[in-house]
């Protein structure tokens, strides 16, 4: 069946089975890497993205229900050349080793921060509980988003920017 | 990010590829397991890293006409930073920025066979081998430009790529290189940069392959998608001595999309157009088979009582003096301690994609080795090895021997079943999980005891365990291959006794004692198949010798910190000690109420990299609950390339280490392991995270590189058991730290 949907501001008609989970449509049909395949379970956080502004696992969302939704990829935040906010903080806080869950994690706390900009430490952690990451990056996955929402409070405060949806 | 985008995949890409694969074969001497003098001995003076095996000057480093530099590599980027710092090692020979290189790594087409990408050794091996390279790449520039510019070599400048004489005349290295042999060999004495004139090594360079990994860019072998693929999902055995009896597949192939069911004997696959309908394909198919299932798994035995019933065979790992028996006493100590059988874990299941092209299969895949990885798959098919080729492609971190050459292998067969077609098979959670090969479960028993003066006079060290390695080796190595109709076996498992060590790496106490004796007791057998997990036996050895190493202190009423400087000789084992407890601020005093601190120490493999670690914890007896709160580290691993990339190892390290510690328990019936997802075999997440992790790295100028990635596991489980100690006087021994262990004992028992 077809489905219309918004990814990453643009709009975009897909012909799916309609039980086909979200993550397979972003990463098959429209090309997109950011969102990953970790489990298929709900249980990793590596598929996770944003769907009118909420984080959501895309691996157990059938895509059957994004008709009309606006979905967010880490593709939709900003690119290696002009990264936004979130990717530059990861990057300057070199918050990866394999790199594998780190879309996951940014969408996760991307969807906290725009809901709770204040959000402190224990509200980010707790936020983060649906995220693994194996490599053991978590101290720079902390430090990272922390300093992402320092950028995003101060970029809201001259001209509000940094949001996606 | 194009230097190592995945390649495109059309027929030309391909017939291109071949072209090039004869070159590495006649730069390449055989490896020394190959020539039989010993594949895991040390050679008696510093090798020049992979050189030894690839001497060729054009292996590793070949600059064009056009000036355009390439720079190879055998080793792969499995996460750990290694594409970073081998170009930071480049650039500083060839005096050029890292962006000017292109990097190839691991292809069996392109680059030198530098075995697996394991043991912490990348830096040793590629490390040195390219730095060698490098400089006397531009040392050939250098004379040659002297030649033809008439001004001495050592008055020349280097800058974009172009060599200055002191009158402001200029030759680019292309022109240079154009009229230059560089099929020379290497010399061991290659003019490296004196450490006081380093300029990129030592860096904190930003890792180049984050910003793709950030923003979505095509970084993982998850991410191809050439023209035309199919995507696979196989049917794995439940059990790992399950046959099938039965087997429906026709109304699997009526299914929508699904363009074949495979099978080979116990291999069954499905092969569709779109990824879900593949899933659902499985699914259906996996209902669709009959299975008799043997009960060949431990089921409740516990630990010790499974490796006693499997030992086959005890090696002398190391004895002087005379060790023992040590008798019971008041001035000695005995313990047992186990570890379980743990997983690998990655975060993105295992993936491949090949395609069986004219001229021959092509395989991408984030296997460890893609040399070994095509000879067994090479095997498998009975292919000539020619005709294969793999080429490394990223994947989610693998922590060692994981599902990727089995997937690969899977990949390889489906696409050999389908000419023309490439393939892309991506294993699910629950194959991941319960095919990948595990962690060996262990046993160690310890005995000291103490002289009148407070030092540690008898040691002796009991070791069970199976091999840590069966990677590929043969096609018996490869899950695909044992289930064919006409299967592979699996190789014997042997007990090998190396400088480098396996179950037994770290047995041998880097402490001065005069009486030890180490033992094997080797498993030949395995029920459950195990391979090599990061840091292999040192994770359990180190773990049981440093716990030792607390309870001694404790009986000889010294410090711990003071008691393992005792008998420590080495300054370089001594020193990283001394700066973790300055940094952490060890004491020796009481930590507060429900807090504990805890220290460890071990040098890798007793060869390469050095470190201590304090830590600190609170303990909740009630509900079992352990969190460690802060960790301070001190490394030395030689010669720093990149000081922010061996301080975010050594994190990871810790943070992993402590998952595996506190949480990371495999579980099985007597017939299927059961640990088939993040609820069945839980591993740490954020709540459990400390507040602050301090890694200080010793600074070693011109001393060789040591490796990074596997120095803290051993010392971690032991910190953190050592610190639970301190805090509850509970001594616990059986990892994990699950709360059951750490609980107050009920009334009620």
């Amino acid at each position: 069946m077809a489905i219309d949907l918004t990814v990453n501001g643009t709009p975009q008609r897909v012909e799916a089975d309609p039980d086909t989970p979200l993550l397979y449509v972003l990463r098959d049909d429209l090309g997109l890497n950011g969102a990953k395949f970790g489990c298929g379970l709900g249980q990793c956080g590596a598929c996770t993205v944003m769907v009118d502004g909420r984080a959501v696992l895309s691996c157990v969302t059938p895509v059957l229900l994004m008709q009309g939704r606006a979905v967010t990829t880490v593709e939709g935040l900003g690119t290696a050349e002009a990264p936004g906010p979130m990717q530059r903080a990861f990057i300057e806080e070199q918050a990866a080793q394999c790199g594998y869950c780190i879309p996951g994690m940014m969408m996760r706390a991307q969807a906290l921060l725009q809901e709770r900009p204040d959000a402190d430490d224990a509200a980010i952690r707790r936020a983060l509980e649906f995220n693994l990451c194996r490599c053991g990056t978590h101290m720079r996955i902390l430090r990272a988003i922390r300093r992402a929402a320092d950028t995003m409070r101060h970029a809201e405060t001259a001209a509000p920017n940094g949001r996606a949806g | 990010m194009s230097d190592h985008s995945p390649l495109p995949l059309t027929r030309r890409g391909l017939l291109a590829a071949g072209g090039a694969l004869v070159v590495t074969v006649s730069l390449a001497r055989p490896l020394p397991a190959q020539t039989g003098d010993g594949g895991g001995a040390r050679p008696p003076k510093p090798a020049p890293g992979s050189l030894a095996q690839t001497p060729r000057l054009d292996a590793w480093v070949r600059i064009g006409a056009d000036g355009a530099i390439t720079v190879f590599t055998g080793k792969a980027e499995l996460g750990q930073g290694i594409r970073t710092a081998l170009l930071q090692v480049a650039a500083e020979e060839l005096r050029v920025p890292p962006a000017a290189i292109t990097l190839v790594t691991a292809d069996t087409a392109r680059t030198p066979n530098e075995g697996y990408t394991a043991g912490s050794q990348s830096m040793q091996n590629s490390g040195t081998a390219i730095r060698a390279a490098a400089a006397q790449a531009r040392a050939l520039l250098a004379q040659e430009a002297a030649r033809r510019l008439g001004a001495p070599a050592d008055a020349l400048g280097f800058a974009d790529k172009r060599v200055t004489a002191p009158d402001g005349r200029t030759l680019g290295y292309g022109e240079l290189a154009a009229s230059l042999d560089l099929t020379v060999e290497v010399p061991a004495d290659a003019p490296l940069t004196a450490p006081d004139r380093l300029s990129v090594m030592g860096q904190p360079l930003p890792r180049v392959d984050i910003p793709a990994k950030m923003t979505g860019g095509a970084a993982y072998v998850q991410d191809l998608r050439p023209e035309g693929m199919l995507h696979a999902r196989v049917v794995r055995p439940p059990s790992p001595a399950a046959r099938l009896t039965a087997l429906d597949g026709a109304a699997v192939e009526a299914m929508p999309g699904v363009v074949a069911v495979l099978r080979d004997g116990d291999f069954l696959a499905v092969v569709a157009d779109k990824e879900y309908r593949a899933v659902k394909a499985m699914r259906a198919l996996a209902s669709a088979a009959r299975w008799e299932e043997p009960a060949t798994l431990p089921g409740d035995t516990p630990i010790p009582d499974l490796l006693r019933s499997l030992e086959r065979e005890v090696g002398t790992v190391d004895a002087k003096g005379d060790a023992g028996p040590i008798a019971d006493g008041p001035r000695s100590l005995r313990a047992r301690f186990t570890r379980p059988y743990q997983l690998h874990g990655s975060i993105g299941p295992s993936c491949a994609v090949a395609v069986m092209g004219e001229d021959g299969l092509t395989v991408w895949s984030h296997t460890q080795g893609v040399y070994p990885d095509r000879k067994a798959i090479a095997e498998m098919l009975r292919l000539p090895l020619d005709r294969v080729r793999v080429i490394h492609t990223e994947g989610s971190g693998c922590y060692g021997h994981n599902g990727a050459d089995d997937a690969a292998a899977d990949a390889a067969l489906i696409a050999s079943k389908l000419p023309g077609r490439p393939v892309r098979v991506q294993w699910m959670r629950e194959q991941e999980h319960a095919g990948e090969p595990y962690g060996p479960a262990m046993m160690i028993e310890a005995a000291a005891s103490l002289d009148g003066n407070g030092r540690i006079d008898r040691w002796t060290f009991d070791v069970w365990s199976n091999t840590h390695t069966t990677r590929p080796g043969g096609a018996g190595a490869l899950l695909a291959a044992r289930h064919l109709a006409e299967p592979f076996p699996a190789e014997a498992a042997a007990m090998q006794i190396t400088p480098a060590g396996n179950g037994d790496r770290n047995a041998i106490p880097l402490y001065a004692i005069p009486n030890t004796r180490i033992l094997w007791h080797f498993l030949p057998d395995m029920p459950l198949r195990v391979s090599a997990l990061r840091s292999l036996g040192a994770y359990a050895n180190v773990f049981a010798l440093e716990s030792m190493m607390d309870d001694l202190a404790l009986l000889a009423g010294a410090d711990p910190v003071e008691f393992r400087l005792r008998h420590l000789e080495d300054p370089r084992a001594r020193r990283v000690v001394e700066l973790a407890a300055e940094r952490f601020g060890w004491t020796g005093a009481a930590p507060a109420p429900g807090f504990g601190h805890g220290f460890a120490f071990a040098r890798y493999k007793n060869h390469a990299a050095y470190l201590a670690l304090a830590v600190e914890l609170s303990v909740d007896r009630g509900s079992g609950r352990v969190r460690m709160t802060r960790a301070t580290a001190a490394i030395d691993s030689g010669e720093i390339v990149n000081p922010d990339g061996i301080r975010n190892q050594t994190e990871g390290g810790i943070i992993q280490a402590m998952s595996w510690t506190l949480f990371e328990r495999a579980v099985y019936d007597d017939t299927r392991v059961t640990s088939v997802d993040w609820a069945s075999y839980p591993i740490l997440r954020f709540a459990s995270v400390p507040d602050r992790i301090d890694v200080h790295i010793v600074e070693r100028p011109g001393d060789p590189f040591l490796g990074t990635g596997e120095a803290a596991q051993g010392p971690t489980a032991a910190a953190i058991g050592n610190a639970i100690r301190s805090a509850t006087g509970l001594r616990l021994r059986d990892l994990p730290f699950t709360p059951d262990r750490v609980r107050e004992p009920t009334a009620s028992g």
